[in-house]
């Protein structure tokens, strides 16, 4: 329903920038994901976007309409924050209805919109209740309800499930999704889980110390990560340091092509790209241990020089502890000084073209 | 003392299977006593005519303290004067402080650490000097011996508890609360009334009955400037009791006086609740 554009925001709270010249185009209906260690600035950059915190600098547009300095109740926008914030002296539907209320609608529109709202989250009969006596997913699907019923124009959620288990996070997040895509709201999700933002988000972007990383679909962000960081933060990632010579990376258990200019480099490898083969070789690296996942087996090699790999096996694949293996590498990502430099390997080169139309 | 009995109850709680929480009977046993053993005596002086030693219970109980007490204007004058008083003191105490206790709680200013510090200050010196101070400069404004009076110098009293307690109170009221109204469409105003102040509410309530009762039975202040024209009741009861030694005379005027206390109490209840009163004090 809504267009936001953030152009150059940046905050910064006395010590250091907690957001740090941020730029994005949030098109309509679109749900991005913010993803990021702990302080990377996520909630300050929803809290902009929400009017609770004044950027130091740059500015914020909802549908090409200048924001920055308009209090929240003058935005179309709806927070729902991490730790609720119910209005522990009124119940349920109060909760829910003090917002339509100060839009002054009549009451009988109030109880149906209430009510609706509270089907929608699936807390029908719930509506006398007070909010203390609700459990945490029930707090956290009023809150919900709470901000979706004004039918805000952008919908900015902060960690919305963080405290909840992982079986209600999963099906608290369908129906977030569902809402959604429904209602066409543009959304901004906060989450510290990747396999959230890889389950929700139309985009993904990767913050880090109040930067953003990289911003892109989470096919790519997974496929063609920019950085050593992203690729890192996002997924599983075996990192092992290689000596460049002429086109050739070279380390003691492998030897693979790498088109960059000489000097040490770090590549990238996905546990599912590494295949494993039996060795001889006595310096070779060996199984430390194998998890079986049901799916799949999840095998640690410790190389002779420390390093300890990742490897993805077909569940009925048999390393016993102590195996001397080979390594197989399918796909790799090539990183100098944090940035990918070089990308090899079938679905790699895929997302590069794409990325590369984008 | 009476209580004795019922110890050897409670020391045969841990044989019972039945999880009845004898200890707590107990207690609030012995609380009751505490509480309301002086009460009933002062109340039982109240209705004597004839008690004298040793008899443990009077010799003649009848009304005619009270209806010599009643039938004093003075008295019936100082009850009316002193719930005036104090009403109008609370209020003013509640208009002026608890918006200065949220500056304090939530905005940022300069000074105002030094400018709270000024508020508790009034207390932190020995009360009497300061009063003899301001009633000087109340001789020189023409306020001694005026209604008006003794509200400025009963209103200097209230502010502490009025202004400490809601700060706590507005304090402890979770900020996201107020930002999620504000997103909601509410202005700082309106989040105020709806959010904040009901959030605080029992803590609030609770300080506001404090300064009720407390100024009623303030007497320093209400006798230095008011006397002699302004008489509330406390000061009208010192006066009763230095005069003439009739401990009835005393024990009447001090069950009327639990009248304002009692009817605060019940109307604290009816806005609050047990409950939520309990845990304002808590919290
Ligand atoms: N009100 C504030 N005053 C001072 N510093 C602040 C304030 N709010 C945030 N910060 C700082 O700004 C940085 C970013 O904080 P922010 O809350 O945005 O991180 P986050 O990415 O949301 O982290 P988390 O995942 O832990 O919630 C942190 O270093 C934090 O200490
Ligand atoms: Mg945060």
């Amino acid at each position: 329903m809504a267009r936001l554009t953030i152009k150059g925001v940046s905050k910064s709270f006395g010590t250091g920038f907690a957001v740090n010249d941020v730029s994005l185009d949030v098109e309509d209906g679109e749900l991005v994901c913010l993803l990021g260690p702990s302080g990377s600035g996520k909630s300050t950059l929803l809290r902009m976007i929400g009017g609770f915190e004044r950027p130091s600098a740059g500015e914020i547009l909802i549908d090409a309409k200048d924001v920055t300095r308009l209090p929240p109740e003058r935005r179309p926008t709806g927070m729902v924050f991490q730790s609720h914030a119910l209005w522990t002296h009124w119940n349920v539907f109060d909760n829910i209805a003090f917002g339509l209320r100060l839009r002054r609608r009549p009451r009988a529109e109030i109880r149906e919109r209430v009510e609706q709202a509270l089907a929608m989250v699936g807390l029908a009969d719930y509506g006398q209740r007070m909010t203390t006596q609700l459990s945490g997913g029930q707090q956290q699907r009023v809150a919900l309800a709470r901000s979706l019923v004004l039918e805000p124009k952008i919908l900015l959620l902060d960690e919305p499930f963080a405290s909840l288990d992982q079986h209600l996070r999963e099906r608290l997040r369908e129906e977030v999704k569902d809402i959604q895509s429904r209602l066409g709201i543009t959304t901004l999700f906060v989450t510290h889980g990747q396999d959230e933002a890889l389950a929700l988000a139309d985009r993904i972007v990767v913050m880090r110390d109040g930067v953003m990383e990289q911003v892109a679909p989470p096919d790519v962000i997974y496929r063609a990560p920019r950085t050593e960081f992203v690729a890192s933060f996002i997924g599983s990632m075996n990192f092992i340091r290689v000596t460049v010579e002429e086109g050739i990376g070279r380390h003691e258990d492998l030897t693979l092509p790498v088109p960059v200019a000489d000097g040490p480099a770090v590549l990238g490898i996905r546990p599912e790209a590494l295949s494993l083969t039996p060795s001889e070789r006595p310096r070779a690296g060996r199984v430390h241990r194998s998890i079986d996942f049901g799916t799949h087996k999840l095998v640690d090699i410790d190389l002779l020089d420390g390093t300890r790999m990742k490897a993805m096996m077909p569940p009925e694949t048999q390393v016993p502890r102590g195996l001397r293996v080979e390594l197989g590498v399918s796909a790799f990502h090539v990183f100098r000084d944090g940035a990918q430099v070089y990308q090899a390997g079938a679905r790699g080169s895929e997302t590069e073209r794409r990325v590369s139309h984008a | 003392m009476s209580a004795i009995p019922h110890r050897p109850v409670s020391s045969a709680a841990p044989r019972i299977a039945k999880p009845f929480d004898w200890a707590g009977l107990v207690f609030a046993i012995l609380l009751t006593l505490v509480i309301a053993v002086p009460l009933l005596v002062v109340a039982t002086w109240a209705f004597t005519e004839v008690w004298r030693y040793p008899s443990l219970v009077p010799q003649k109980f009848g009304l005619r303290f009270w209806s010599q007490t009643l039938s004093r204007a003075d008295v019936w004058e100082a009850l009316f004067l002193s719930l005036r008083l104090t009403a109008v003191v609370t209020a003013l105490s509640a208009v002026i402080c608890l918006p200065a206790a949220y500056a304090f709680a939530r905005l940022k200013f300069p000074g105002r650490n030094l400018l709270f510090l000024s508020f508790l200050a009034s207390h932190a010196f020995p009360k009497f000097g300061l009063l003899v101070a301001i009633a000087g400069i109340f001789l020189h404004l023409g306020l001694i011996s005026t209604f008006w009076g003794v509200v400025l110098i009963q209103l200097v009293g209230t502010l502490m508890l009025m202004i400490w307690v809601p700060v706590a109170a507005f304090q402890a009221v979770d900020r996201r609360m107020e930002e999620a109204a504000r997103d909601a469409g509410a202005g700082p105003l309106r989040v105020f009334w709806s959010i904040t102040l009901p959030q605080a509410g029992p803590t609030i309530a609770a300080a506001v009955l404090l300064t009720f009762v407390g100024t009623f039975y303030e007497t320093e202040g209400a006798w230095l400037i008011g006397a002699p024209q302004v008489r509330t009741m406390p000061v009208l009861m010192i006066s009763f009791i230095n005069n003439q030694l009739v401990v009835q005379y005393g024990a009447v005027l001090s069950v009327m006086l639990w009248l304002p206390s009692f009817l605060a109490l019940i109307f604290a209840r009816r806005i609050v609740g047990t409950g939520a009163f309990a845990r304002g004090f808590g919290a």
